[in-house]
């Protein structure tokens, strides 16, 4: 508890706002790595995931990679990518790194965002005389949305928590004053380095949480009303196979398969 | 400069399991003498020597090695759990005394003497050293005349590397500054030092002087005629009640540890990938124990 008040102090001494290495530089540095990694991972991983969806061809690749990927080591992928790329490298090295970690989160949930979509609803579309790329845009895209972005949080809150590696190869970020910190024995600055680490993965993650509300279509809003647990209460009871899962309950299922 | 990364990963796992095993080792004379290591293999092997030295010499030995660092380490020395740990003076003087002005070996040597907390007594001190020091490659030091950490002071647009906490150590930046006029921008290259130093991307690499690496890349290892960095020699600490009885066996050895012996031990674990028990064997047989 003392600890905790002696990161606060740190947290809120006026030196921590000035200068080299400032809890705003360090912060912003952190959310450098953590939007561009994410970024870069959503341009790869979403594509593929939409073309594995709308097509229904390799799934099971996606799981197979969505697994084996969980069992990378960062620490050890960031030093291995440095001592391969050289040094001066080290910002494309480390980016390498947490793109890999934000690439499974996002494939998946762009695979099952389309593939949860109910065929019935699809065969309307086409029925209408859309073309492919229509039903893509216009019915597969919007209904997969809620699912994807449920990736999205995934690989952010990864990579936010990974970026704090960074600092091991000389790149800052708020990983550098936790690493400085526990040599010196400095930790109020350690912990407080921590909290802010947790905020900034909380925050991200509750905006992600409001965008997932947002971007929701209506219709899907409208299908949301019933209570979740009751549902899968209700569906665990009666495991009759219904073609119409809830996208909630496809995240429910897919968080626990994949923990 | 893989000790204090490997240190500090280590260092919660092991920690669990040395409480454990702690409550199981007391301080009877009957009982094993516990013999522990850092998490960093040159402290290892000098560990295994002193333990199969022992073995020798007709004690029980128990290994507890690769504990973390010193916050995990040291209560287990204080308490008793561990009877013997190779250390170094000036690294272990500071985590003592912070603010100690001590940098020659006799200096910090008599220092940490006093500032041992009571049950730990340091056994003769080793002419060997594992200690920071400030390295650049053989180019730069004949492109630049360096010979001395003073001969920097001519030379601009300098980067010193090293580990994150160099930036705030009394011989980091500002030490630089106050003692030898050199001004160096700093980058927290950590465990990639050497390499970002072959590379260019640094022109000062800190690299701990028991370091093979210094010899295998024709490093050159920048004079300290002023004593920026504390002299940090290899010497046992020991429980008190233990003491004289290990110092008998442990003292000789550390008599025959020379900075380069040292040197060739670390270069059979990196470049030879030999074990600590096997170099430890060869050192102990070659040096006639």
């Amino acid at each position: 508890m003392e600890l905790f008040l002696d990161a606060v102090i740190w947290l809120f001494s006026a030196e921590q706002y000035q200068g080299e290495g400032s809890i705003p530089q360090r912060t912003l540095e952190h959310l450098l790595y953590t939007l561009s990694a994410t970024f870069i991972a959503a341009v790869i991983a979403v594509p593929i995931g939409y073309f594995i969806g709308h097509t229904g061809r390799g799934g099971t690749w996606v799981v197979g990679i969505t697994g084996a990927a969980r069992a990378l080591p960062s620490f050890g992928l960031i030093l291995l990518l440095v001592l391969i790329l050289g040094v001066s490298e080290r910002v494309t090295a480390s980016l390498v790194a947490l793109v890999l970690l934000g690439i499974p989160p996002l494939m998946a949930g762009a695979y099952s965002g389309m593939h949860q979509i109910p065929r019935a609803t699809i065969d309307a579309a086409r029925a209408q005389g859309m073309t492919e790329w229509q039903i893509i845009w216009t019915v597969e895209i919007p209904l997969s949305l809620p699912l994807l972005l449920g990736g999205l949080r995934g690989a952010v809150l990864q990579i936010v928590a990974t970026a704090t590696l960074v600092a091991y190869v000389g790149l800052g970020g708020l990983g550098y004053d936790i690493i400085q910190g526990i040599p010196l024995r400095r930790f109020d600055q350690t912990m407080g380095a921590a909290l802010v680490i947790v905020v900034v993965a909380l925050t991200l993650d509750v905006l992600l949480a409001a965008a997932t509300r947002w971007v929701t279509p209506r219709g899907v809003h409208r299908g949301r009303l019933a209570d979740v647990r009751a549902r899968e209460s209700i569906s665990r009871a009666a495991p009759v196979a219904t073609a119409a899962a809830s996208p909630e309950e496809e995240i429910t299922q897919q968080r626990n398969t994949s923990s | 400069m893989t000790r204090k990364r490997m240190t500090g990963l280590a260092g919660l796992t092991l920690t669990a399991g040395l409480v454990l095993s702690g409550c199981a080792a007391g301080g009877a004379s009957d009982e094993p003498i516990v013999v522990g290591s850092q998490a960093y293999y040159s402290n290892e092997i000098i560990a295994e020597i002193y333990a199969q030295a022992l073995e020798g010499a007709g004690f029980e030995v128990e290994r507890q090695f690769q504990i973390g660092q010193r916050d995990a380490y040291l209560p287990e020395l204080e308490s008793g759990a561990v009877d013997l740990f190779p250390e170094y003076t000036g690294n272990l003087l500071q985590y003592y005394a912070p603010d100690t002005m001590a940098t020659q070996a006799d200096e910090v040597y008599a220092e940490l003497a006093t500032a041992l907390p009571e049950g730990l007594t340091a056994l003769d001190m080793s002419p060997a050293t594992d200690q920071d020091s400030y390295n650049v490659t053989a180019e730069f030091a004949s492109a630049n005349g360096l010979v001395s950490i003073a001969d920097l002071a001519d030379v601009d647009g300098l980067i010193l590397g090293g580990n994150p906490e160099l930036e705030e150590r009394p011989y980091g930046p500002q030490g630089l500054l106050e003692t030898y006029g050199v001004t160096v921008a700093f980058d927290a290259t950590g465990d990639i030092t050497v390499d970002a130093l072959l590379e260019g991307v640094i022109n000062v690499a800190n690299v701990y002087s028991g370091d093979p690496r210094i010899a295998d890349f024709g490093l050159v290892t920048l004079a300290d005629p002023e004593g920026l960095f504390l002299a940090s020699n290899v010497v046992p600490i020991a429980s008190s009640d233990v003491a004289d009885a290990l110092a008998e066996v442990i003292n000789p050895i550390s008599a025959a540890l020379t900075p380069e012996g040292l040197v060739a031990l670390n270069l059979q674990s990196t470049k030879d990938q030999m074990s600590a028990a096997e170099i430890a064997t060869e050192w102990l047989a070659a040096n006639g124990f």
